[in-house]
């Protein structure tokens, strides 16, 4: 049986990118695959009594070495914020690449907690930096320094002691470009350093929390149970410096998209799926429901999509005990077209990325397809002709073509970066001042533009012709040639229509990262949580690789 | 700062180069599509040690008072009317145009601004049609050889802020060397060969002696 890849336009409209979830090609859980048989070790621990210092954790195997260098600080309590514009945290981190000598230490010691106005070195891979949640890591300190375990429901709230704010890699505030250390075998997946970090960061909050509870009370403190830490992952809070990315690497999210269409396809082509295999599914589905049902936000727009998850999941649970037999063929086409049929575009994506769970044999090849070489597409083929570009356009953007951008609703808001912080930001270009600095991101209005401009043109003129009269449109003409190569490389939606939903193009990166709880704080921003149920780092030799649904779940 | 003997701190990522380049491009006029193209062609310079955010920064300084010619469509002889041409509308010109100039085998222009801006476009140029392209001006002279290396006799920070007589020349692809040392060397390798007696014919080989089936 041949299943087609499912359709670009509908797959890339913004609302179902938005239902996204983590899966087993998301890259933390790629990560800990790759990383499993390297020695991971903590090599200094200098934290005075309060927890402020500095803390090496490393990764190593043979030559390599990745060592995550963790500095402590004391601000106050006024001075904590997860906003972009805040110039102190509770900790910041670098990823080193090797073993840092006394004198890195010491100059990542003056620029690392300055972060965007520090310099960073080729020998540093990633940056980052995190604030604590304070009601949780109070409560653990105290509870660990008298002797007992923290109050499990108060855990299960937040979900981690510590949340990172950015977390920054290729290139920024000079930190090594990413073509030094591409051909790195370890490294061949996207964000895999950036994953690292998060990863080793959410250990230094389990080490701090205990040095610091043991210095408060040396004689009755106990340490965090394991399970506990494993039931906490490290939180982050993301703000729309996220958004552009995905419109900027399209050849990159195509490959992300492409690669989780290629699995389900092969998955729903799969004549006869074992019974161990089966189970594997409908164990991770069902276990998956506490995700569901601990999933805290106090977003009305997530509540709402959450109550509809857990409805329709439950219903797929139902659907698959009573009515289903997987002792047929292609079992895994059926419950697509049921999900389909029957479910929302949320659960749709939910139940798809567990469909991955029982099929290594896959997944795990298709992992190395995830990153992508940009620069080779690059270039604008300028010897196709007018009529090349017309066709691309009408194929690859049927729905685009179809919005009338004359209508202010189509054009609200505006792309731009804020002087203060050169962060991405949005905003509505009728009431606020800046939109003539607008950056190159409404690529539905600039295509459809293109369109109309092409429509004034012989179809045999070429290409370089034609940019020679239009250069404003060279953006959107090299993006067309990209997109009629990468069939999932392009937002099949208007970024800029008064009904965009941002936190949407947050959500689908954030889903590839394998994150969990997306709770979003606003349209802009959001706060998730990443390596959640994760094993812990002297575990990662022989780890549960369904840990996302059957970590002990006591804490949520 | 000194780590190691290098100075790091003072060192800009070629992602940083590419961007700042980038949006600088933008705010001095050019559209994203051509701003983007100039990113691009900074980071090459930078990366090949040549002295590109110098040269952009400078002539974005005099673009503001100055008034530069767009050649927006490349004969065989580029005359500008009065003012030097843009360094960066040549370069995206070629770039997009060179199908189409290779067969003049030899290009010149008179009067540019910057030619080093003009340079990371030829190298690209040279990749896409898979030909060395020669690049002289005044005294300096560069091989551009598929957008894989530079090479020059004149890898100096110093770079004219304008050039009157500038060549192109495709170089057609042939061998680099004389037709007698490569038989020389080839002579030589056939030593690293064994010499077949008659039993390693019939029996080292994977086809038969006769193929008349």
């Amino acid at each position: 049986m041949q299943i087609k890849l499912r359709n670009p336009n509908i797959i890339m409209k913004l609302s179902r990118l938005g239902s996204f979830h983590q899966s087993k090609l998301s890259f933390l859980r790629s990560f800990l695959d790759e990383f499993r048989d390297w020695d991971y070790s903590n090599d200094l621990f200098d934290l005075d009594e309060n927890g402020y210092g500095t803390a090496i954790y490393s990764f190593k195997k043979k030559n390599r070495v990745y060592s995550l260098i963790c500095f402590a600080n004391k601000i106050n309590n006024h001075e904590r914020s997860d906003r972009v514009i805040a110039t102190k945290w509770d900790a910041a981190f670098t990823l080193y690449d090797g073993v840092p000598t006394k004198e890195d230490i010491e100059r990542l010691k003056n620029e690392v907690p300055k972060q965007e106005v520090g310099r960073l070195s080729y020998k540093e891979l990633t940056l980052s930096r995190a604030n604590k949640s304070l009601r949780v890591f109070d409560h653990v300190v105290a509870s660990l320094s008298e002797g007992k375990q923290p109050d499990l429901d108060l855990l299960g709230k937040v979900g981690y002691l510590y949340r990172t704010t950015a977390v920054y890699g290729s290139g920024k505030f000079g930190l090594a470009d990413r073509f030094r250390i591409k051909d790195r075998e370890e490294i061949n997946g996207p964000f895999r350093l950036e994953m690292m970090l998060v990863y080793l960061v959410r250990q230094f909050t389990f080490d701090q929390v205990n040095h610091v509870a043991k210095f408060k009370n040396p004689k009755k403190a106990v340490k965090l149970d394991p399970e506990i830490c494993k039931s906490l992952g490290i939180g982050n809070s993301t703000g729309l410096g996220m958004a552009p990315f995905i419109v900027n690497h399209p050849t990159l999210l195509n490959n992300w998209i492409l690669c989780r269409e290629k699995a389900l396809k092969k998955i729903r082509e799969t004549k006869n799926v074992q019974k161990d295999q089966y189970d594997l599914f409908k164990k991770s589905l069902k276990n998956s429901v506490k995700n569901i049902t601990s999933w805290n936000t106090e977003s009305e727009y997530q509540k709402k999509k959450i109550n509809s998850l857990l409805q329709n999941v439950k219903k797929t649970l139902n659907f698959l005990e009573t009515k289903f037999s997987f002792d047929i063929e292609y079992p895994f086409n059926k419950i697509y077209l049921w999900l389909e049929k029957e479910t929302c575009d949320e659960c749709i994506e939910y139940v798809v990325s567990i469909m991955m769970e029982p099929f290594d044999e896959i997944i795990k090849p298709l992992v190395s397809e995830m990153s992508s070489d940009e620069e080779k597409y690059f270039n604008i083929p300028t010897q196709k002709t007018v009529e090349d570009l017309k066709n691309i356009i009408e194929n690859r953007y049927t729905d685009i073509l179809k919005i009338d951008f004359n209508k202010k609703e189509n054009i609200k808001n505006f792309w731009f970066i804020s002087r203060n912080k050169e962060e991405p930001r949005y905003s509505n270009r009728f009431e606020e001042a800046g939109s003539e600095l607008e950056q190159p991101l409404a690529i539905a209005r600039d295509i459809k533009k293109l369109y109309e401009q092409l429509n004034f043109f012989k179809n045999n003129l070429k290409i370089d012709k034609f940019l020679s009269k239009h250069p404003s449109s060279r953006h959107v003409v090299r993006r067309a040639f990209i997109i009629d190569k990468f069939p999932y490389a392009e937002i099949q939606d208007n970024t800029i229509a008064e009904n965009v939903v941002p936190v949407d193009m947050l959500r689908l990166k954030l889903s590839f990262f394998g994150a969990l709880k997306f709770d979003p704080r606003s349209d802009k921003w959001l706060r998730i949580c990443m390596f959640q149920g994760a094993p812990l780092p002297n575990e990662l030799k022989d780890y549960d690789q369904q840990w996302v649904y059957n970590f002990s779940n006591e804490i949520i | 700062m000194i780590n190691n003997g290098f100075i790091i701190l003072a060192m800009k990522s070629f992602s940083e180069i590419e961007t700042i380049s980038k949006r600088a491009s933008k705010a001095i006029g050019f559209s994203w599509g051509i701003a983007e193209e100039v990113g691009k062609g900074i980071k090459i310079l930078e990366l090949f040690g040549l002295a590109g955010i110098r040269n952009l920064n400078e002539y974005f300084n005099l673009k503001e008072n100055n008034q530069y010619e767009n050649l927006n469509l490349i004969n065989e002889k580029n005359q500008s009317k009065k003012y030097p041409y843009c360094p960066i509308i040549l370069g995206v010109s070629f770039l997009d145009q060179v199908n189409n100039l290779e067969k003049f085998k030899k290009i010149q222009l008179q009067k540019v601004a910057f030619p080093l801006l003009v340079l990371p476009f030829l190298s690209r140029s040279s990749a896409e049609i898979g030909k060395k392209i020669l690049y002289k001006f005044d005294e300096y002279s560069f091989l551009l050889n598929l957008n894989v290396n530079i090479s020059s006799q004149s890898f100096s920070n110093e770079c004219p802020s304008n050039a009157d007589n500038i060549e192109i020349s495709f170089i057609d692809n042939k061998d680099n060397f004389r037709e007698q040392d490569w038989k020389s060397l080839y002579k030589l390798s056939e030593k690293t060969f064994v010499k077949e007696t008659d039993s390693l014919k019939i029996g080292a080989a994977g086809a038969g002696l006769t193929d008349n089936d």
